[in-house]
């Protein structure tokens, strides 16, 4: 037996999150994570994913990894490249979109995301981005994935700042908002995988990822985390995931 | 209509005004942005989907005033340490902020474009920009009742992109990933467009004149005037530029000496104006 991993715990959560695309699926890619994840799966097990970038890039195919949103290679690759105002208003807000990613620097039990301030608003101890794309992603894909590491500044009892809504208070509230998506459906951390209780919409361990104790997780969520009776664990990253990833990320 | 880019940044650039400088990702108006900053103007409000590093830097030069915007990152890198500095410590000038997402901001932007008060769309519920951002709001469809989000449209003072090709008369080649300049071109009182190059004729691609030349106040070549961002058939991304920037932006001292080196000792020579 070795002692060293065979991969790290981002290749861990990419593989993860490939692995939740299928091919019919037209998905928006954020860059970073989600954007390897894409691709890794456009690569293996869904080659006709339909990649979407917020910068108006639809069906892109890359062939090296992109480092912005709106790089030359997407819109040279892509089966067609429209506006801003079309991506959002044409393409987004209709539902023609199966599923987004999003990032969190705070994510609450609900899945509620924050990524505008840590702090009061008008007085803020960090001023983060903003919103960018995600509110609407966050209301319109049919689902949505977020992926972000798992440490008790960023699983918090209550976020700062909603800047997308995840299931708000809980079960109902997205339909009472008339959000038309089904909101974030999982939570790819690089401890494990955690989704909705199906009844009371509330952010459960589903999964943990090999090596990782449930009390490891316990201990960087900010709120009494829930455990599914049916507690699995992750699926290692096969030989073939870490090799075509690997081919991406150059490492 | 051909102008040099001091003269054009001189004669529809004013203190006080609200100024849209677009380009997501793609053509970024970087040129005219340092321009602003060397002719030292001040007050403006700086409206940009995507306030990356040029609004950092114009931030950090003291000309903003107030900044609506919808992202406001360095792009794969991180935070803007400059809009940060004037958020959290009023550092060189207090900024206030009109926060809105790509949605609203791209539909404000629309509004202005076609010449109505305000955009409707499916966006902002639930979330804490409403309390925050007081011209976000809800509105009733007359036809089914539904609540819909209303946001008001962005009419700039001047709007300023940066394009591939001009024509000497002034229509305008855009081409690759389009944002959303065209619209904000269309929702602004005037409008300033660098170019790559001035050229006799434009070969003519269907589609392609994205700005004709009755909708722009005036063209200044600007070669190059996109870096660190790209221009589509000219020159990529200068990815190792936007990483660079997280380390000179981070302290106000190397901030200042790169304002000094590289922006106010640096004008550009007349003749990149486009006289020959």
């Amino acid at each position: 037996m070795t002692t060293t991993p065979r991969y790290t715990a981002d290749e861990m959560m990419t593989v993860t999150a490939a692995r939740f695309l299928t091919t019919e699926m037209a998905c928006f890619v954020g860059i970073g994570l989600p954007s390897t994840a894409a691709n890794l799966a456009r690569r293996t097990h869904a080659p006709n994913l339909w990649m979407i970038y917020e910068s108006g890039t639809l069906g892109a195919k890359p062939d090296t990894l992109p480092l912005s949103i709106g790089d030359g290679i997407l819109a040279e690759t892509a089966d067609t490249v429209v506006s801003v105002p079309e991506i959002f208003n044409y393409w987004l807000q209709p539902g023609r979109i199966d599923i987004g990613f999003l990032g969190a620097a705070q994510i609450d039990r609900y899945a509620n995301i924050n990524t505008t301030v840590i702090g009061d608003y008008s007085d803020p101890k960090v001023r983060l981005p903003g919103a960018g794309g995600a509110p609407e992603i966050a209301a319109s894909c049919r689902e949505v994935i977020v992926i972000v590491r798992q440490n008790s500044r960023t699983f918090v009892e209550s976020v700062d700042f909603v800047t997308s809504v995840g299931h708000g208070k809980g079960a109902g509230q997205r339909e009472q908002l008339g959000l038309t998506g089904l909101g974030p459906t999982r939570v790819i951390t690089d401890l494990g995988v955690l989704e909705p209780e199906p009844r009371t919409r509330e952010l459960t361990l589903a999964s943990v990822h090999p090596g990782v104790a449930v009390d490891d997780v316990r201990a960087t969520t900010g709120w009494e985390l829930q455990v599914a009776p049916d507690l699995a664990v992750t699926a290692e990253p096969d030989e073939a995931e870490l090799s075509v990833l690997r081919s991406l990320t150059g490492s | 209509m051909i102008v040099p880019l001091d003269e054009g940044i001189r004669e529809l650039v004013h203190d006080g005004d609200t100024v849209a400088l677009e380009g997501f990702t793609h053509l970024i108006p970087v040129a005219a942005g340092h321009e602003i900053i060397r002719q030292g103007l001040r007050d403006l409000t700086l409206a940009r989907m995507t306030p990356d590093i040029v609004y950092d830097q114009m931030i950090g030069a003291g000309c903003a005033r107030k900044l609506v915007f919808s992202w406001g990152g360095n792009p794969g890198v991180g935070s803007l340490h400059r809009f940060r500095d004037a958020v959290q410590n009023g550092w060189p000038a207090p900024l206030e902020i009109e926060e809105h997402s790509h949605a609203g901001m791209a539909n404000r932007y629309v509004a202005g474009a076609s010449g109505i008060p305000f955009a409707v769309l499916r966006g902002y519920t639930g979330t804490d920009l409403i309390a925050q951002t007081p011209d976000i709001t809800t509105i009733t469809c007359p036809f089914t009742g539904e609540e819909l989000t209303a946001v008001p449209a962005l009419t700039p003072d001047v709007a300023i992109v940066h394009a591939q090709r001009a024509d000497r008369a002034g229509n305008v080649q855009l081409w690759g990933i389009t944002g959303v300049q065209k619209e904000a071109v269309l929702a602004s009182r005037r409008a300033l467009v660098t170019v790559e190059e001035v050229v006799d004729r434009l070969d003519p691609v269907p589609g392609q004149v994205l700005l004709p030349a009755r909708v722009v106040t005036a063209v200044a070549e600007a070669p190059g005037g996109a870096r660190p961002s790209y221009a589509h058939g000219y020159y990529a991304r200068d990815n190792d530029a936007y990483q660079q920037w997280d380390a000179v932006s981070r302290e106000r001292e190397t901030f200042e000496q790169w304002l000094r080196t590289e922006v106010r000792g640096n004008a550009r020579p007349a003749r990149e104006g486009g006289r020959t």
